[in-house]
């Protein structure tokens, strides 16, 4: 028996390949096809879907043209959703920019310390991990809240007397998303910077360059496939966020994420969920093959 | 334009150690280095001769002391204004760009348009012997040509001083030696001050106008490659530069010029020296293996008679180990200039070691 598989290479591959394949596609690729499926298909009374399944269009209709909705007012704006998927966007932008523009010096900062303060650093970058996510974001809406740590501390300096409104905006929110996707912008750009050979900085200043060209020309350069990843690594997840822009906005930021959320839960409407569930999909797959497409020579000279 | 290309003035840079204690990596060192001279920082690692030409370069500041380029005070000269390139020990070429790329860097930072970068990076091609190689990668070149490459992208910039940080370390024996030719050949064709560091004593003596031997963050002796080999100031250079006998004894009387040194049960030997010393000093009586002969007893020389304790051929050279009566010991390095000549002595033979008055260094320190 054993001796046939060991002949047989495509056995062989089949042996080593097989579990993981068969992993991916039940947990992957059947559920994408499952809501690819409901997102045809008209939303049943109580939830769910109509059964038999009635085959239809409209949920994707209604994400480029709000007023179609059953529940749309006279006042309705069709393009509510368009609205929020860009404002979502949005929101990703800021939070990745201020997560590289953050993110790099802190690991330049860790790479350039002695091997045991580099290893209690990065630590200490990893440390929030080791807390649930919910925890942590609470434990931040307290310190932004109005009477929160941050207010009485100013209030007691005297630096302003009434408390500022800190919480429950689109301000809230950035901040959240910030502080949860810091790390990881912070670890794949820490491993690029610590490749990097900083005698190459030597040599750039050594033929003329100022500290701020030989960044230009030589480390960030070097370092961009780092940069790369930490973007795709906050991007993607930071536009589809809903637990932060629930808690930090407070139901007042309306994210791609919260709405998609919501369909699945007290709006009951699946099948409008899954259409912008496989929407937010296909627009992050074009951004990030758009952006690897663009870049893929820098990164491949990266080294 | 000044007279020195660079002066070091009383110069000294310290280092926190990681024990905690503070080391001086270069300990007021000060010395002269002349406009199109060839000069090498010569001493083991840890000597401070790189930690000089980072002072040099900018790349590190002196804890005390200045640094003159040009007559000019580099002190508050940041390294990417400062006058000089480096060709660096590992070439640090940058990986992401082409050699053009690399050798235009420096002109492409002074703003030198793109029409004469690309004719000046030929020129600079050509000058390294690598014409055509404009579109490689660093990658794709071997260590040889790396370094060629790291040497045309130092010049093109026609530095007032070239800093080169033992730049032929990496390469193997053939290729280093062809090298240390070629770069000689090429600093006097350029007339750029080359300022060299290495550990390779050889290699200095070769190529350098005038080399500094280094130890422990001290100059201890600056000079020609023959008055460093043939005059060494102290026991160190001596030892450091060529191979050296140290034949250890106190001064007995001097008469003029000539001084008698008794070397214990060896006898008395007689060395010239223009340093006046104190019957009774304790010297070394410095004396290079090929200055010494091998029972070629002559009148009015010094001959120590010894016993030979081993034959070592090496080809073009014989050498003797001969000891002496009192235990000290030296080396006699015979050319092999006939066939017969390894069978001078042999191990246990009684041999007579003698040199002329002037082979000797008297060595205090």
């Amino acid at each position: 028996m054993l001796k046939f598989f060991r002949e047989k290479k495509g056995f062989q591959l089949f042996g080593l390949l097989g579990p993981g394949a068969l992993w991916i596609f039940i947990f992957f690729n059947l559920p994408i096809l499952i809501v690819l499926f409901i997102s045809f298909v008209e939303r049943g009374r109580a939830g769910s879907i109509k059964i038999p399944p009635v085959y239809t269009f409209d949920n994707y209709v209604q994400l480029f043209n709000a007023c179609r909705s059953q529940f749309a007012g006279p006042e309705c704006d069709p393009l509510l959703y368009v609205g929020i998927f860009g404002h979502s966007v949005r929101i990703g932008l800021v939070v990745t920019f201020w997560c590289i523009i953050v993110g790099y010096p802190l690991a330049y900062f860790i790479s350039k310390q002695k091997q045991v303060w580099r290893d209690a650093l990065m630590i200490l970058v990893i440390i929030p991990f080791w807390t649930n996510f919910l925890v942590r974001t609470y434990a931040l809406k307290q310190v932004l809240a109005t009477e929160g740590l941050l207010n009485s501390f100013l209030m007691n300096l005297g630096m302003i007397n009434n408390p500022l409104d800190l919480l429950f905006n689109e301000f809230a929110v950035n901040v959240g998303l910030i502080y949860g996707y810091l790390p990881f912008a912070i670890l794949p750009m820490y491993a690029s910077i610590e490749k990097f050979d900083h005698t190459l900085m030597e040599a750039a200043a050594d033929l003329g360059a100022s500290p701020a060209r030989a960044f230009l020309k030589v480390m960030l350069p070097l370092t961009l496939p780092g940069v790369i990843a930490a973007l795709v690594l906050v991007f993607v997840p930071v536009v589809g966020a809903f637990i932060t822009p629930d808690i930090m906005g407070g139901g007042k930021i309306e994210m791609i994420g919260t709405l998609i959320n919501r369909q699945f839960g007290v709006s009951r409407n699946w099948p409008f969920g899954a259409s912008m569930s496989l929407i937010l999909m296909l627009l992050v797959l074009i951004g990030v093959i758009a952006y690897f497409r663009s870049s893929t020579e820098e990164t491949r000279r990266g080294i | 334009m000044a007279e020195y290309a660079v002066e070091m003035q009383d110069v000294v840079k310290k280092f926190a150690t990681p024990e905690g204690g503070i080391l001086a990596a270069v300990n007021h060192v000060t010395m002269q280095i002349k406009d199109g001279e060839f000069f090498s920082l010569l001493g083991p690692s840890g000597c401070g001769k790189t930690t000089s030409l980072r002072m040099i370069a900018g790349f590190e500041l002196p804890t005390e002391g200045k640094i003159l380029i040009h007559g000019k005070d580099m002190s508050q000269v940041p390294a990417f204004q400062r006058p000089v390139n480096t060709v660096f020990q590992q070439y640090a070429l940058f990986p992401h760009m082409t050699v053009e790329q690399n050798i235009e860097f420096g002109l492409e930072m002074k703003g030198v348009p793109r029409s004469e970068r690309s004719k000046r990076v030929s020129e600079a091609l050509d000058m390294v012997r690598l014409p055509g190689m404009e579109m490689r990668r660093p990658k794709q070149l071997s260590g040889g040509q790396q370094q060629r490459i790291a040497l045309a992208r130092a010049l093109i910039n026609k530095p007032e001083v070239l800093l080169l940080d033992e730049p032929l370390g990496a390469l193997d024996l053939k290729l280093r030696k062809e090298m240390q030719l070629e770069l000689k050949t090429l600093q006097r064709e350029v007339g750029i001050t080359f300022i060299y560091v290495t550990h390779d004593q050889e290699e200095a003596l070769t190529m350098s106008d005038r080399i500094a031997v280094m130890s422990k963050g001290v100059a201890l002796q600056v000079g020609k490659p023959d008055e460093i080999y043939e005059r060494p100031a102290t026991r160190f250079v001596a030892d450091f530069i060529g191979e050296t006998n140290f034949l250890n004894g106190v001064v007995k009387g001097q008469n003029g010029s000539m001084v008698e040194v008794e070397l214990g049960d060896m006898g008395t030997v007689y060395a010239e020296s223009t340093r006046a010393f104190t019957n009774g000093q304790q010297v070394s009586v410095a004396v290079r293996p090929e200055k010494l002969r091998l029972n070629g007893e002559t009148k009015g020389e010094n001959n120590l008679k010894g016993r030979v304790e081993e034959v070592i051929y090496i080809g073009t050279d014989t050498h003797y180990g001969v000891r002496f009566p009192g235990g000290q010991k030296a080396r006699v390095r015979e050319q092999n200039i006939t066939q017969d000549n390894r069978e001078r002595a042999h191990t246990g033979d009684e041999v007579t070691v003698s040199f002329t008055r002037i082979s000797p260094r008297l060595l205090t320190e």
